[in-house]
């Protein structure tokens, strides 16, 4: 028997891997979708996958250098989530990587995948702190799979967040969930086969797995 | 709405989690990687783990304990203790950390806290303070950053430090007062309060904490975002729950679920 397509983590030097490759593992199993996760540099593995994941810890600029930085990357990515409508995952500058361009520390480009700009969080009131840091509610705009069985809002489970910028969409289409920290904030992206999530399901605990879970299973 | 966050540290040496009441009287507290899976169903907002003697013995930090913890706890993990190059950095950050805790490597050159937040983003890098008061009895407050457990003195004033390596990129005040860590006499609220108001970043509240009513008031007049403590629950005084209920009966706003993932899978062995 042929084993599951794996699901590719895409390693470019942007940390967090362990975390999010040990959670999506655990998903797998827990979800009994049985697919096996690969950390992987290699173009060739990103465009014969049956879903990817793009992490992402960091300051923008350099996440998108890293992404740059690996031959055929950005190609490969382009080619499989674009062209042949795998399941994509972004996560936290992940997820940022998928907007027209982000606005930290200058101007970089981003993949252009969701229109919109990635933008420094401004609270409405100025006594919040920033960065955004820590367990916050989700406001669910519109249901996906992804949120699937997962309870949100004030009474259900929270996500867990770390960001100073988050991505201000052009289409209120594609923005799935915020959270309110002073104002919305973008926690949640997606449109067809990409999603995204500004924050942490590897760090998210409960929910956080489901999601994984949910995104393991989800054919969109 | 954003919760406020309760933080077991776990003081780690030679592998062993450990508490030192005024970083004096080491006493062992277990495995860090099984205290960490508890804290971890018990709903614990972040995991912390400090080598608190890296920074005398210049030891390299907790990478397997890191790896090994991040492999079977879902949560947010931050790790301190002799961190002093980029390269320190990164391995816990590959390793599974969220955050990087820097202490005397930013007092020693604050340079460092720039180079690390350019690297890897404000937002996983974390100064830990420890402060101790200076002043004498009827002068205004001052309190002063020590290193080395609170051996050395270093004549820095603690607010224009916290000012200062927040403007450089700090993401995240660990602040630790020397004074009253181990003692169980509460948070020192007008350390915690004067450097939470000087600051735009979070404030995590550290050293002190004996009862519930502490973390309350770290947060309420302290002004912190987040609570840290240590020996009242390695030692089973409180649970992790009963800090919850206690915030949340104080009209903080807290997590009350969201732990115990790891039920039924403590056997687990992350492969």
């Amino acid at each position: 028997m042929i084993p599951p397509a794996p699901v590719a983590l895409i390693d470019y030097g942007s940390g967090n891997l362990h975390s999010a490759g040990k959670a999506l593992e655990r998903a797998a199993r827990e979800g009994g979708s049985g697919k096996s996760v690969l950390v992987t540099a290699d173009p060739d593995v990103v465009r014969r996958a049956d879903r990817i994941v793009l992490p992402g810890v960091g300051a923008y600029a350099d996440c998108r250098r890293g992404l740059d930085a690996v031959p055929g990357m950005v190609e490969a990515l382009t080619e499989a989530v674009i062209e042949r409508g795998r399941p994509f995952l972004g996560i936290c500058v992940g997820l940022q990587l998928m907007a027209t361009r982000g606005r930290e520390h200058g101007d970089t480009a981003g993949l252009g995948w969701i229109e919109g700009e990635v933008v420094k969080i401004e609270p409405g009131d100025a006594a919040l702190k920033i960065p955004h840091m820590g367990w916050n509610s989700l406001d669910v705009a519109r249901a996906h799979p992804l949120l699937a069985g997962i309870p949100t809002g004030e009474d259900g489970l929270d996500a867990y967040f770390v960001h100073s910028y988050h991505l201000n969409a052009a289409r209120a289409g594609d923005v799935i969930a915020t959270t309110s920290y002073g104002g919305a904030v973008t926690a949640m992206v997606g449109r067809d086969n990409l999603a995204g999530t500004q924050f942490h399901p590897e760090k998210s605990q409960r929910l956080g797995l489901a999601l994984l879970a949910n995104f393991l299973k989800w054919a969109p | 709405m954003l919760k406020v966050r309760v933080i077991p540290c776990l003081d780690v040496k030679d592998g062993r989690v450990v508490k030192g009441v005024k970083f004096v009287d080491l006493r062992d507290a277990g495995d860090p990687v099984e205290a960490a899976k508890a804290y971890d169903a018990a709903g614990a907002d972040e995991l912390c783990f400090l080598d608190i003697t890296a920074s005398v013995e210049a030891r390299s930090t907790l990478i397997d304990v890191v790896s090994r913890t991040a492999e079977q706890c879902f949560m947010p993990l931050t790790v301190g203790g002799g961190v002093r190059t980029v390269e320190d950095i990164r391995a816990l950050l590959n390793a599974g950390a969220d955050k990087v805790s820097i202490n005397t490597a930013a007092v020693n050159r604050r340079e460092f806290v720039r180079e690390a937040a350019e690297k890897f983003g404000e937002q996983c890098i974390v100064v830990a303070i420890d402060a101790k008061k200076v002043s004498a009895e009827g002068e205004p407050d001052r309190w002063e950053i020590f290193t080395h457990g609170g051996r050395n003195r270093t004549g820095i004033d603690a607010i224009e430090y916290a000012k200062e390596v927040v403007a450089l990129g700090a993401g995240e005040i660990l602040l630790t007062s020397m004074d009253r860590d181990g003692t169980g006499e509460g948070f020192d609220l007008k350390l915690t309060r004067a450097i939470s108001d000087a600051v735009t970043v979070p404030v995590i509240a550290s050293g002190g904490v004996g009862t519930l009513d502490h973390l309350v008031d770290g947060i309420r007049e302290g002004g912190a975002s987040a609570v840290l403590a240590a020996s009242i629950f390695h030692f089973g005084t409180f649970t992790i729950g009963a800090a919850k209920q206690a915030l949340g009966a104080a009209g903080l706003p807290v997590r009350l679920h969201g732990g115990d993932i790891g039920g039924g899978d403590v056997e687990e062995t992350g492969r």
